[in-house]
């Protein structure tokens, strides 16, 4: 059900970790749904994405998106990172099977959720960010 | 490749491959036509139907075959509500029944029909005395399965049939998981009615029975010919049917010392791993269980990439957490014992077959502790775990 890439990153996870007294940190997801995403940002001076590690709890998708994104937006700026939508991940991994689209987003909103907290760090706007929805901590409410 | 999913299904025994492999060739024809050819594979088909009876103590005319498990289910549910719907149109089942008693139940609900769902406790046993509660004028079945698919808690369906029994409504428990594990007596156990599969003990995929006690009025879920009294309908599958016999005479001769072998490695399986890997717990009875069912929860991971990682392993294993089931939600069985959600992503189940050996056993847990250490070390629950242990 799985692409040949979608197991190579699970398998071979690429910059998994934290990043101390990192630039930017997002995390998202809940763990009712079975997935939680946080990624740690290292950007310097001129706003280019030094470094990005991620942690993720959930499946084989949820841990080859947050991969395969944090490949995806190491190096860039943030301006090229904001762009990376979960449609560039999805495609980056050869797809993804239909139930497993949400990871994608995941990983979208994880980029987001990391320049947001970056942003008002440093207390400036990045144009086109929105505030993130974290929902991290409603996990066990009834539905 | 080390295969640990034997509640899902079983390998299929040659000697039953055997057994079934003439009635496909030369013993092909028509088993109700009326030439002597058919009548000799008629008489076959009725010694396999007093063998099986028999296992259950029953009587050959209380046997029906069916296409699966799923179809008893659906037919033991959906066929005495139909005939027993001038009495009442209120069913009891336990919150932890396997999708096919859940989907018809459901379906029996959309037709205006009443269903309580039975909670259980912890360990995923039902309680007797909210059954007795629950039961009403108007309620016709009671259905909860003998041991249950997931979590392998064995149900008291003795004193569930003597209850449902005190008060005059019928009980059908889904033994598909517990035929040819456990001692089953229909007389003695209180049954009404009963479903089996056969590719569960070692037979072919494709068929089970339905036990109706004698006398009992069913409606019959599949209209047409005359096949199994009338009840069933579909040409008879001669060959799944012998195959079927032949699996569970095999089943029946070892039951005891397989049951012995296989505890003494799924106690081993256990005892390694609750000792070897922390937060962890087992979910289901340690006492009240099938032999061959484990089930744990590690917390802080999700239950499909241990899945995936113990698969690169060449170890076949499942799991309840969403990702396996195809939807957002965890298995109903580990919500139901109380699991919060995070836990029961996290769940595997290991079930373990006469061919297993203690060698295959120590190789999983030893590769079990890496890929659990290895799977928190990138999540994000575990790592706030830590920090806030630490602190």
């Amino acid at each position: 059900m799985y692409s040949d890439k979608v197991m190579d990153h699970f398998t071979h996870p690429r910059n998994v970790g934290e990043i101390e007294n990192a630039s930017g940190v997002g995390t998202v997801g809940n763990a009712k749904c079975g997935d939680i995403m946080r990624i740690y940002l290292d950007i310097d001076e001129n706003q280019i994405i030094r470094d990005v590690k991620f942690k993720t709890f959930g499946c084989g998708a949820a841990i080859a998106t947050s991969s395969m994104a944090t490949e995806l937006i190491k190096g860039k700026s943030i301006y090229e990172a904001l762009e990376i939508t979960n449609k560039t991940v999805m495609e980056a991994l050869d797809g993804l099977p239909p139930v497993k689209i949400h990871c994608s987003l995941l990983a979208e909103e994880a980029i987001h959720a990391a320049l947001w907290d970056y942003a008002k760090k440093n207390n400036i706007t990045i144009e086109g960010l929105k505030e993130p929805k974290s929902d991290i901590h409603d996990g066990e409410k009834d539905e | 490749m080390i295969y640990l999913d034997n509640a899902a299904t079983t390998k299929v025994k040659k000697e039953v491959v055997d057994a079934m492999i003439p009635y496909f060739t030369e013993k092909f024809e028509n088993p109700s036509s009326i030439y002597t050819p058919s009548r000799e594979i008629a008489k076959d088909l009725q010694d396999a139907r007093e063998y099986l009876a028999h296992t259950i103590n029953a009587d050959a005319s209380e046997i029906y075959f069916t296409g699966s498990g799923s179809e008893a289910d659906n037919w033991a549910i959906k066929g005495i509500a139909m005939a027993k719907k001038a009495k009442g149109r209120h069913i009891i089942i336990s919150k932890i029944e396997h999708h096919a008693i859940l989907e018809s139940v459901k379906t029996l609900e959309k037709l205006g029909f009443e269903i309580t769902y039975l909670n259980v406790d912890k360990d995923g046993l039902v309680d007797l005395e909210e059954l007795e509660n629950s039961i009403r004028e108007d309620t016709i079945l009671v259905s909860v399965m003998t041991a249950n698919n997931e979590i392998g808690t064995i149900e008291p369906i003795k004193e569930i049939g003597a209850i449902c029994h005190k008060h005059n409504c019928l009980f059908h428990t889904d033994a598909v998981q517990a035929y040819g594990v456990l001692d089953i007596d229909v007389k003695e156990d209180n049954i009404d009615l009963l479903s089996t599969s056969a590719h569960k003990i070692n037979g072919p995929k494709g068929i089970g029975f339905l036990y109706v006690r004698k006398g009992l009025m069913i409606s019959p879920l599949i209209n047409g010919g005359n096949q199994e009294q009338g009840k069933r309908a579909g040409t008879t599958n001669s060959a799944l049917i012998m195959g079927f016999k032949k699996a569970a005479e095999l089943k029946f001769q070892t039951k005891d010392e397989d049951n012995k072998y296989i505890l003494g490695l799924r106690d081993h399986l256990m005892d390694r791993v609750l000792k070897e890997i922390p937060y962890v717990r087992v979910n289901g009875s340690v006492e009240k269980r099938l032999p061959a069912n484990m089930n744990f929860s590690f917390e802080f991971i999700e239950g499909e990439g241990m899945l995936l990682k113990l698969d690169a392993l060449g170890i076949c294993a499942s799991s309840g957490s969403a990702c396996t089931s195809g939807s957002l939600d965890p298995s109903h069985v580990l919500l139901a014992i109380g699991l919060p959600h995070a836990i029961a992503h996290g769940s595997l189940r290991l079930s373990i077959g006469k061919d297993n050996t203690l060698e295959e056993i120590d190789y999983v847990c030893d590769n079990l502790v890496k890929i659990i250490s290895e799977l928190r070390s990138m999540s994000p629950l575990y790592e706030d775990f830590v920090k806030k242990e630490g602190k």
